[in-house]
C-alpha cells in the first residue's frame, strides 16, 4: 500500500515515512489477525457445522484474558508508535534547526507567493527576491519559513518533501524544511479555501549550490 | 385495535404527525433520516462523477463549477452526519426501542419527544432552503472553517452559511430535547426486576451516547451563534484583522466534533451488541467490560480533540500530548470489537441479513480502526492530513457504523416496527452487493491520499503528481454506481415491508429481551401487561435448560 506514496525528497521525509512503514506493519498484522479471527468464527462455528453453543458469557477474569491480553499487546505497539513517531515530530516540528537561508510563504486566494531573504538572511531589505508561484531553493540546505496568510486559512504541501502546514491569517507561523534531490515539485494548498482551492498550485524548485547563487544573482 | 379505538384515541392528526408516541416518533425520524440519505447519496454521486470526469457535465446542470463543487461537498458532509446519521442511529431507533426494551409504555417525556422531532423538522426545512438562497448553499465544508466561512461573497449577506449555522443550531437542540429522555427514561422506567446492568448493552450505548452529546455540544452551540453574529453583524470573532481569531473555531468545533464520531458510534455498536448474541445464540462475551470501556472510551474522547489539528498552527508541543490520548484510546475500543468477536467463538451462528450486516459492519470498521492509528501519529499526519487518505479513513469508519448498523438494525427490529419482514433474499443480494462495491469505492481513496492527492479539489487532473493516478478515482465512481444500484433491491424490499399482511410473530428471532415480549407491531403503550423482569439480557445456550434461550420476562398468561 506505502508503494502509492511518491518520492520522498527530504531528510525529514525518511522519518515520516519510517513511521509510517512501522505502523503500516505493526497495524497491518493486527488487521490480519482480527479479519482471520473473525472469518475463522463465521465459517468454523456456522450453524450447520456448529449446531449449539456453548455458554460463555464472559463473566470471569479468565475468560475476559482473551479479550484483555490481545488489548495489552494491543497498547504495547502503542507506546512503541508513539514514542517513534514523538521523536519524529519533536524533529521537524518542535526543534528549529541553525540556518541562515530564510524565505517567507504567502498564501493568499489563490496563490503562492514567496519573498527569499536572499544573501543578507534578512527579510524585507534590499536583496530579497520576490516570486509568484515558484519557490527556489538550495539542495541539502535547510530552510526555515515564515508562513502567513492574507484571507483565509491555507495549506502549505508539498507531497514529496512530505511537508504540510496550515497558514492561519492572523498569525506567523515558523518552521523549517530541506530537500535532498534537485529538481522541480509541485505545491498544492491542502486545506479549502474558496472556489479557486484546485487551481492554488506552485512549484518548488531545488537548486545545486552553484544554480541557485546563479538565480539569486539575476 | 379495537379496543384501543375505545381509549381517547388521539385521530389521525395525533397518530401520525403531531404524536407522542415513542415508536411513531422513532418512525418520523427513519423516514426523513431515509429522504436526507437519498439526498446524501445523490450528493455523493455528484462529487464522484464530477471527479472521474472533472470536465463532463454531471447532475444534469453541465461541467460542475468549482464553487458548486464546494457546495457539493459541503453538504453532503453535513447531511450524511447531521441529518442522516443521528436522526437514524439515535432518532429512529433510539426511540423506538429504548421505551421497549425497558418495558415502558413510552419515553419518560413524550410531549418533549414530539417537540425534539419536530424541532429536527423545522431544521431539515431550514437547510432544504438553503439550496435556495442567492449565492447557493454553504460552501466552506462540513467544517465551516473561518474565515473562508465568514468571508463575504459577492452577496451582501452569506445567506447559504447563515442557514447552515441555524440548521445545523436547531438540529442540535432537537437532538438535546431528545437526549434529555434517553437519558431519564433508562433511569426511571425500567421494569421491576430489571437492574441498570440487566439492560440491554443498546440502552447503554445510546445512553452514552446522549452523555456524550450533551456533554459537547454546548462550546459549538455558543460558536455557532458567534459566527451567525460574524455573518450577520459583522463582529469578527474569528476574524484576526478585528481582533479574532479563526482557530477557536476549529477548537470548538472539534471539542464536538470528535466525541461526535463517538455520538454516532456507540448506538450502531449497540445495534450489533443486540444482533450478535442472538444469531450466535451465545451471551454477549464481557457485558460489563464493554460498559466501562465505553465509557472509559467516552471519557477519552473529550481529550482527543486536537487530533484534527495537528498542523494548523497549534503549539507544536501540544501536538505529542493528543497524538498518545488518541492512540490509546485504542485500548477501550479494542476491548469493545475484540469482545464483539468473542461472542461468535462456539456460538451456533446463523447468517440472517441482519447477523451479515453486523458481522460486515464489524469487518469494515476495523479498516476504519486500523487506517485511523496513521492519522493519530502526528509525525505521520504532517504527510496525509487533509488527503483523500483522511477521506477514505473516515467513510471506513462512518459507512460500516451509520449504513451498515442502519441495515443491521432494520432487518432485525423490520418485524417489530411493521409487523412484516424485511424480504431475505433482496437482503443478502443488497448486503453482498454494497459490501463489494462499498471497499471498491473506498479503497482507491485511501490509495489517493497516499499518492498525494489533497482533498476538496475540484480538478485533480492539473496536478502533475495527480494525473498518474486519475484511474483511481475511475474506480471508485464505478464503485459508488454499483453501491447505488445494490441500493435498489433495498428499497424494493422496503417498499414490500410496507404493505400487506402483518404476518410476523412475536418473537421471530428466539431473543430474550424485552422489546420481543410486546406484540408486533406494539400498539399504544407497548405491552399487554406489564413485563416483569426475571433474568439478564443475553442468556442463550445456558446448560441444562430446555430452550436454548432464557427470556428477561417472567412468562404471563396469554391474552
Amino acid at each position: 500500500m506505502l508503494n502509492w506514496l511518491p518520492e520522498n525528497i527530504s531528510s525529514f521525509g525518511k522519518n515520516i515515512d519510517g513511521i509510517m512503514y512501522l505502523i503500516y506493519y505493526v497495524v497491518g498484522a493486527w488487521f490480519l489477525l482480527a479479519e482471520g479471527i473473525l472469518i475463522y468464527f463465521l465459517l468454523r462455528y456456522r450453524r450447520k457445522s456448529h449446531p449449539t453453543a456453548a455458554y460463555a458469557p464472559g463473566k470471569t477474569g479468565k475468560a475476559m484474558a482473551w479479550v484483555l491480553i490481545p488489548v495489552a499487546l494491543v497498547l504495547l505497539c502503542d507506546i512503541a508508535i508513539d514514542a517513534k513517531g514523538t521523536a519524529a515530530w519533536d524533529e521537524l516540528k518542535v526543534d528549529m534547526p541553525d540556518t541562515q537561508e530564510l524565505v517567507r510563504i504567502e498564501g493568499r486566494q489563490f496563490a503562492w507567493n514567496f519573498r527569499h531573504a536572499g544573501s543578507d538572511g534578512q527579510l524585507d531589505t534590499a536583496d530579497d527576491v520576490v516570486t509568484n508561484g515558484q519557490l527556489f531553493m538550495k539542495v541539502n540546505d535547510k530552510v526555515k519559513f515564515e508562513l502567513i496568510s492574507k484571507d483565509v486559512i491555507h495549506s502549505f504541501f508539498v507531497p514529496n518533501l512530505r511537508f504540510k502546514q496550515d497558514a492561519v491569517p492572523g498569525r506567523k507561523i515558523n518552521g523549517w524544511f530541506d530537500a535532498t534531490k534537485t529538481g522541480t515539485y509541485g505545491i498544492s494548498c491542502a486545506e479549502l479555501c474558496g472556489g479557486g482551492h484546485s487551481y492554488m498550485q506552485a512549484s518548488l524548485v531545488v537548486l545545486s549550490p552553484e544554480d541557485y547563487e546563479k538565480w539569486l544573482k539575476k | 385495535m379495537a379496543e384501543e379505538m375505545n381509549h381517547a384515541h388521539p385521530g389521525f392528526i395525533g397518530t401520525y404527525i403531531f404524536s407522542r408516541d415513542h415508536k411513531m416518533i422513532g418512525k418520523q425520524y427513519l423516514f426523513t433520516g431515509l429522504f436526507w440519505a437519498l439526498a446524501g447519496g445523490f450528493l455523493a454521486y455528484g462529487i464522484r462523477q464530477h471527479l472521474a470526469a472533472p470536465h463532463s457535465p454531471t447532475l444534469g446542470h453541465g461541467v460542475m463549477s468549482p464553487d458548486f463543487y464546494n457546495t457539493v461537498v459541503t453538504m453532503h458532509g453535513t447531511i450524511m452526519v447531521f441529518w442522516v446519521a443521528m436522526p437514524i442511529l439515535i432518532g429512529a431507533f433510539g426511540n423506538f426501542l429504548i421505551p421497549l426494551m425497558l418495558g415502558a409504555d413510552d419515553m419518560a417525556f413524550p410531549t418533549l419527544n414530539m417537540l425534539s422531532f419536530w424541532t429536527f423538522f423545522l431544521s431539515s426545512v431550514v437547510l432544504l432552503a438553503s439550496f435556495f438562497v442567492p449565492g447557493g448553499a454553504a460552501a466552506s465544508g462540513w467544517t465551516a472553517y473561518p474565515t473562508l466561512s465568514v468571508q463575504q461573497g459577492v452577496h451582501p449577506i452569506n445567506w447559504g452559511q447563515v442557514l447552515w449555522l441555524l440548521a445545523v443550531a436547531l438540529e442540535f437542540v432537537s437532538m438535546l430535547l431528545g437526549g434529555v429522555n434517553y437519558i431519564t427514561t433508562p433511569l426511571q422506567m425500567r421494569a421491576p426486576g430489571m437492574g441498570l446492568f440487566e439492560m440491554p448493552i443498546f440502552v447503554w450505548m445510546q445512553m452514552a451516547a446522549s452523555l456524550i452529546f450533551m456533554l459537547s455540544v454546548g462550546p459549538l452551540v455558543g460558536g455557532a451563534v458567534l459566527m451567525l453574529f460574524d455573518l450577520l453583524f459583522g463582529t469578527g470573532v474569528y476574524v484576526p484583522e478585528k481582533g479574532g481569531d479563526p482557530l477557536l473555531w476549529q477548537h470548538l468545533f472539534w471539542f464536538f466534533g470528535h466525541p461526535e464520531v463517538y455520538v454516532l458510534l456507540l448506538p450502531a455498536l449497540g445495534i450489533i451488541g443486540e444482533i450478535i448474541p442472538v444469531f450466535s445464540r451465545k451471551p454477549l462475551f464481557g457485558y460489563k467490560p464493554i460498559i466501562w470501556s465505553t465509557i472509559a472510551a467516552g471519557i477519552l474522547g473529550f481529550i482527543v480533540w486536537a487530533h484534527h489539528q495537528f498542523i494548523s498552527g497549534l503549539d507544536p508541543k501540544a501536538a505529542s500530548v493528543f497524538s498518545i490520548t488518541t492512540i490509546i484510546i485504542s485500548v477501550p475500543f479494542s476491548i469493545v470489537i475484540f469482545s464483539m468477536i468473542a461472542t461468535l467463538w462456539k456460538g451456533s451462528i446463523q447468517f440472517t441479513t441482519a447477523m451479515l450486516f453486523a458481522v460486515g459492519m464489524i469487518a469494515e470498521f476495523i479498516i476504519g480502526g486500523t487506517t485511523g492509528i496513521i492519522n493519530g501519529s502526528a509525525a505521520a499526519d504532517v504527510y496525509v492530513h487533509d488527503t483523500y487518505y483522511i477521506v477514505g479513513h473516515f467513510h471506513y469508519t462512518l459507512f460500516p457504523t451509520v449504513f451498515y448498523g442502519t441495515f443491521a438494525g432494520l432487518y432485525y427490529w423490520w418485524p417489530k416496527m411493521f409487523g412484516r419482514h424485511l424480504d431475505e433474499r433482496l437482503g443478502k443480494i443488497h448486503f453482498w452487493g454494497t459490501t463489494v462495491f462499498f471497499n471498491m469505492t473506498f479503497i482507491p481513496m485511501l490509495l489517493l491520499g497516499l499518492a498525494g492527492h489533497q482533498r476538496r479539489i475540484a480538478d485533480p487532473t492539473i496536478f502533475p503528481l495527480l494525473r498518474n493516478v486519475q484511474y483511481l478515482h475511475v474506480i471508485a465512481t464505478y464503485g459508488l454506481y454499483g453501491m447505488l444500484a445494490y441500493q435498489l433491491p433495498f428499497c424494493w424490499a422496503f417498499c414490500k415491508g410496507l404493505v400487506g399482511k402483518k404476518d410476523a410473530e412475536r418473537n421471530p428471532w428466539r431473543a430474550a429481551t424485552l422489546e420481543w415480549l410486546a406484540p408486533s407491531p406494539p400498539g399504544h403503550g407497548n405491552f399487554d401487561k406489564q413485563p416483569e423482569v426475571v433474568a439478564g439480557p443475553y442468556e442463550y445456550s445456558k446448560p441444562e435448560e430446555k430452550e436454548d434461550f432464557i427470556p428477561q420476562w417472567k412468562p404471563q398468561e396469554a391474552l
